[in-house]
């Protein structure tokens, strides 16, 4: 049974392959282990809000991915099983059709495993802001896994899934990953499909992967990317993703931005970041600083856009159709407030309030045309950056996983761990996080970001970095 | 038909004279689009299927789901801007309206803001102040006695028309009665209709108006306070809707009040008091916090989108008219009733196309088409669903003009062409209903008219021009109408001596 745990993805599949590891061992190890969990409510790491009771059924199930058991973040859409997005609003609701994500990693034989806990529509930094309990990070259970994808993250570390599909609007795939010890990957905006992922803001979220390693993430990846007709913003990639196969960065130019390795970044991440470049020099690798002058000004722009689309995103939340609805309400206007009221979360009634307010008339253009505009700045600094360097290196969060409760009173700490992973999103380019050290015995992430559709070349450095980090995450394993 | 020509200058209210307060007019037309699919998804449209079976997880708002633009729609759009003369956008973007109802699921619709696919134009003499693209609202029934929201015992919802692709046009200010509201808006109609973009139904709601109304001093030009009137949702009731609030308003200033900006709801019931009520004043309108659709990426309207919706244009019903009154010298009133309802104009040219002989003078065969052909099948039918062919047509009139034929027996031929089809030499001979030449035999059954009805005789004789009727009658019946009434004329006249 333990020797099913040290696999990761690629290589569970490869033992299924060669028949040294039955389909329905290796479904079962992780079933029983996410039931377990969930069953222990409270005294567990809380990481799942749905586990399959079987491995699913068919004969047919064939494909790269045939017999691997997947994790799913709650927002995606999965036929017949409850997707709440974390919300109390969309307690019990059951979509009548799969997001297309989730649906390419079955089509290629994954089987869902289960749904995990997150940040209520995906908007929080420590996964406290779920309607159905916080996340614990395995590395410390009186610390927070991150967020918003804090369930999928946890349960990649501690070994209750072999890896977990999240999303990222503002980090919440690379910042989770980051503060659990595993790699976490937000593609360019548009490479995956974002039909069927309940919208938090649509011109940012973007679909991802949580994984042991580098090349599960590409093995995932690779079944996902690809134009979808539900969805006008994707796009077709322009190649196919490739299993990662670098072991050196010569020639490789790393830019560091001044603006997001200095103020604000926690002393031990700094020193865990400043070792990751001494060890990419010695790879091979050029590190010269690079200038991303409006970067500073991306989490303002970023708590402007993402509340205004959030605001509207969420009004289809309203009770008439679906989800809760308030009872004993007299009149329609009652029953919509006293719905939402009932239903959302306190940071979400902060965001829709903010992005109501944002979009208000006569507010628009100091606020949403201003923030739009930043946005276009950020995305010509990037692209001015990569012009003189291959890829951009920063921490991922500027702090290690802190502790629950510590930040849930002060919203705006909160939103500062996004600070380094921010920008990235505003500019719509792939991103990964993968722990390069300990601080404090907990993990530091790295975060590598490359322009548009640079992928392949993204996960080949981070496969470089990861043979030469070697970093071990099997303390975090329950 | 005068109701198609929109006089320039009509008074003010439809009250006639006595106003010195002149009404200005907008209008907001939704127009369905007659496309495969919805705007934004991939269901059929519907028309009067069960309730919510023609839905998806798009068009019922389900967590998740996204909206794909119709590129039919969009091409749909381009037409109405190229009919209207509008200048095209370079882009098709589209915002969110947000705001909260039952029958938007998402909470917001999905329209046009400050890019609208179409700007500016004309159509007859009303400015268009632009054309947009946007998904109609589901349908909600109220149930209870009020039929509206407010107190009704439960509200239901139908999300099959929710995602109809609609254009919304709007007009500028240049109506100037309710009349020519109505007037405008079939010629507008016709359009869209000759366009194929949509039904133009009103009845059915593929065609719905709201009219913005303000009244001013006759001979100013500053607009006053508009209110926006809506649920008019027939030509009747839009000219009904209208007028009563003109009344409205022209009540209100004579009385010293002052209208206020707000959103008015027109009952149509012929008992309603009041029959126009307030929906919601201006305070309390939405902010729409409109902001743009990040679920659809801009699309750069190109040449090629461009050229594909001038080609797909049919000649246009006020082009048609021009063109039928210069090619066959037609009046203008026949012109344009023969370019705006189409399906006349398309009769009326295969019958001239048909080669007849003796050929029909082009004005007489418009007539006879738009007068005693529309008589006899009813206002509004098209007359290439009876039994008439356009050359039988064409063959009688031609007949008539010939004097072959009796304007009277002619119209007994017409009967049978409608109701039975066939040839009208056919059942001229067949009824023996050829035109008598005005010989012997036509004199001598005048004669004996004249002889059976002395009285009348001697007062036609003694100058009352009315009297010669029953002589006339009696020949026609004699003659079973066959006789060609100007010689029968001539021949009473010549038999008194006068």
């Amino acid at each position: 049974m333990s020797d099913v745990l040290e696999l990761t993805a690629l290589a569970a599949a490869a033992a299924l392959a060669d028949g040294s590891l039955s389909r329905e061992e290796l479904f079962e190890t992780y079933r029983a282990r996410a039931a377990a969990d969930r069953a222990a409510g409270e005294q567990g790491l809380n990481c799942f809000t749905w586990v399959a009771e079987h491995a699913p059924e068919g004969p047919a199930i064939s494909g790269p991915l045939a017999g691997l058991p997947l994790a799913v973040k709650d927002l995606f859409c999965t036929e017949g099983v409850p997707s709440q997005s974390g919300s109390r609003i969309l307690e019990g609701y059951l979509p009548p059709y799969t997001a297309t994500a989730v649906a390419r990693m079955q089509a290629a034989g994954a089987g869902l495993l289960a749904k995990t806990n997150q940040d209520e529509f995906a908007m929080g930094s420590s996964n406290e802001n779920s309607a159905y309990g916080p996340v614990r990070n395995p590395w410390d259970r009186g610390r927070v896994p991150g967020g918003s994808s804090g369930g999928s993250a946890a349960a990649v570390a501690a070994g209750l899934a072999p890896w977990a599909l999240g999303t990222d609007t503002g980090g919440s795939i690379r910042q989770p990953a980051a503060l659990c010890g595993i790699v976490g990957l937000k593609p360019t905006y548009g490479a995956v499909s974002r039909y069927g992922m309940i919208a938090f803001a649509s011109s940012l979220d973007q679909a991802g992967t949580l994984t042991r390693d580098v090349a599960d993430a590409a093995l995932a990846l690779g079944q996902m990317t690809g134009r979808d007709a539900c969805d006008a913003t994707s796009l077709e990639f322009p190649h196919a993703i490739e299993l990662p196969s670098a072991e050196r960065l010569d020639g490789i130019r790393l830019g560091v931005p001044e603006e997001l390795t200095g103020e604000g970044i926690e002393a031990g991440v700094l020193e865990c970041f400043g070792a990751a470049l001494a060890r990419a020099e010695e790879l091979g690798a050029r590190i010269e600083p690079v200038k991303l002058a409006h970067a500073p000004h991306a989490l303002s722009a970023y708590y402007v856009i993402a509340p205004a689309e959030a605001s509207s995103n969420l009004a289809r939340f309203d009770g008439v159709r679906y989800g809760m609805r308030a009872e004993h309400a007299e009149e329609l206007v009652e029953m919509y407030t006293r719905t939402r009221h009932d239903g959302f979360g306190a940071e979400v009634k902060r965001r829709i309030m903010l992005g109501t307010y944002a979009l208000s008339s006569g507010y628009y253009d100091a606020y949403y045309g201003r923030a739009q505009r930043v946005r276009t700045k950020i995305a010509e600094d990037f692209r001015g950056a990569f012009a003189e360097v291959d890829f951009i290196l920063t921490p991922t969060a500027p702090t290690v996983a802190f502790e629950l409760g510590e930040k849930t009173g002060d919203p705006l700490a909160m939103y500062l761990n996004d600070y380094c992973t921010v920008p990235m999103s505003l500019a719509g380019i792939p991103a990964i996080s993968i722990p390069c050290g300990l601080s404090r015995g907990l993990p530091v992430g790295l975060q590598i970001a490359g322009p548009a559709f640079s992928e392949n070349r993204l996960l080949d450095t981070a496969h470089a970095f990861e043979l030469a980090l070697a970093f071990d995450g099997s303390a975090a394993r329950v | 038909m005068s109701e198609l020509s929109t006089p320039a200058q009509p008074p003010a209210g439809g009250s006639s004279k006595d106003s010195a307060l002149e009404a200005v007019i907008g209008l907001e037309i939704h127009v369905q689009l007659a496309t495969a699919t919805k705007m934004f998804c991939g269901c059929e449209l519907s028309f009067g299927e069960p309730p919510n079976t023609r839905t998806c997880p798009v068009c019922l708002g389900l967590p998740g789901s996204l909206p794909v633009a119709n590129a039919k729609a969009i091409h749909f759009g381009l037409m109405i801007g190229l009919a209207l003369g509008s200048e095209l956008a370079p882009r098709s973007i589209f915002h969110r309206k947000n705001y909260f109802y039952p029958d938007l699921p998402k909470g917001y619709q999905i329209s046009q803001y400050d890019e609208p696919l179409c700007l500016g134009g004309q159509l007859g003499d009303v400015r268009i102040h632009r054309v947009h693209l946007e998904e109609d609202a589901a349908k909600l029934i109220h149930l209870g006695a009020s039929g509206r929201i407010h107190g009704s015992d439960a509200s239901i919802v139908d999300f099959n028309r929710g995602g109809t692709p609609l254009a919304e046009i709007v007009t500028e200010p240049d109506l100037r009665s309710a009349e020519q509201a109505g007037v405008w808006l079939k010629l507008l109609r016709s359009t869209l209709r000759q366009l194929g973009v949509s039904d133009v139904n009103m009845e059915e709601g593929s065609l719905r108006c709201d009219a913005n109304i303000s009244l001013r001093p006759s001979g100013t030009s500053e607009l006053g306070t508009k209110t926006e009137l809506k649920n008019m949702n027939s030509f009747r009731f839009i000219e009904r809707g209208i007028r009563a609030e003109i009344a409205r308003q022209q009540k209100l200033i004579a009385e010293g009040g002052q209208v206020v900006q707000e959103t008015l709801h027109f009952d149509p019931r012929p008992g309603a008091h009041p029959p126009i009520t307030s929906l919601r004043s201006k305070e309390e309108a939405h902010d729409y916090r409109y902001f743009p659709e990040p679920d659809l990426l801009p699309v750069k309207i190109d040449d090629q989108m461009r050229s594909a919706a001038a080609a797909a244009m049919s000649e246009l019903p006020a082009d048609r008219a021009a063109r039928l009154r210069a090619e066959h010298a037609l009046s203008a009133e026949s012109a344009e009733l023969l370019g705006f309802r189409g399906e006349l104009g398309d009769f009326f040219e295969a019958a001239l196309a048909a080669g007849s002989e003796p050929p029909p003078p082009p004005q007489a065969l418009a007539n006879w088409l738009t007068g005693e052909v529309l008589a006899r099948l009813g206002d509004g039918q098209d007359p290439a669903e009876s039994q008439l062919s356009p050359p039988a047509l064409a063959t009688l009139v031609g007949m008539v003009a010939a004097k072959q034929v009796s304007v009277g027996a002619a119209r007994q031929v017409l009967e049978r062409l409608i109701a039975e089809g066939g040839e009208p030499q056919a059942i001229v001979a067949a009824e023996g209903l050829a035109a008598m030449d005005g010989g012997d035999e036509l004199a001598g059954i005048v004669a004996a008219a004249l002889a059976a009805n002395a009285d009348a005789a001697t007062r036609v004789r003694e100058g009352n021009a009315k009297a010669i009727g029953p002589i006339v009658g009696a020949v026609m019946r004699e003659t079973k109408g066959r006789a060609d009434g100007t010689e029968v004329s001539r021949l009473i006249h010549e038999q008194l001596g006068i």
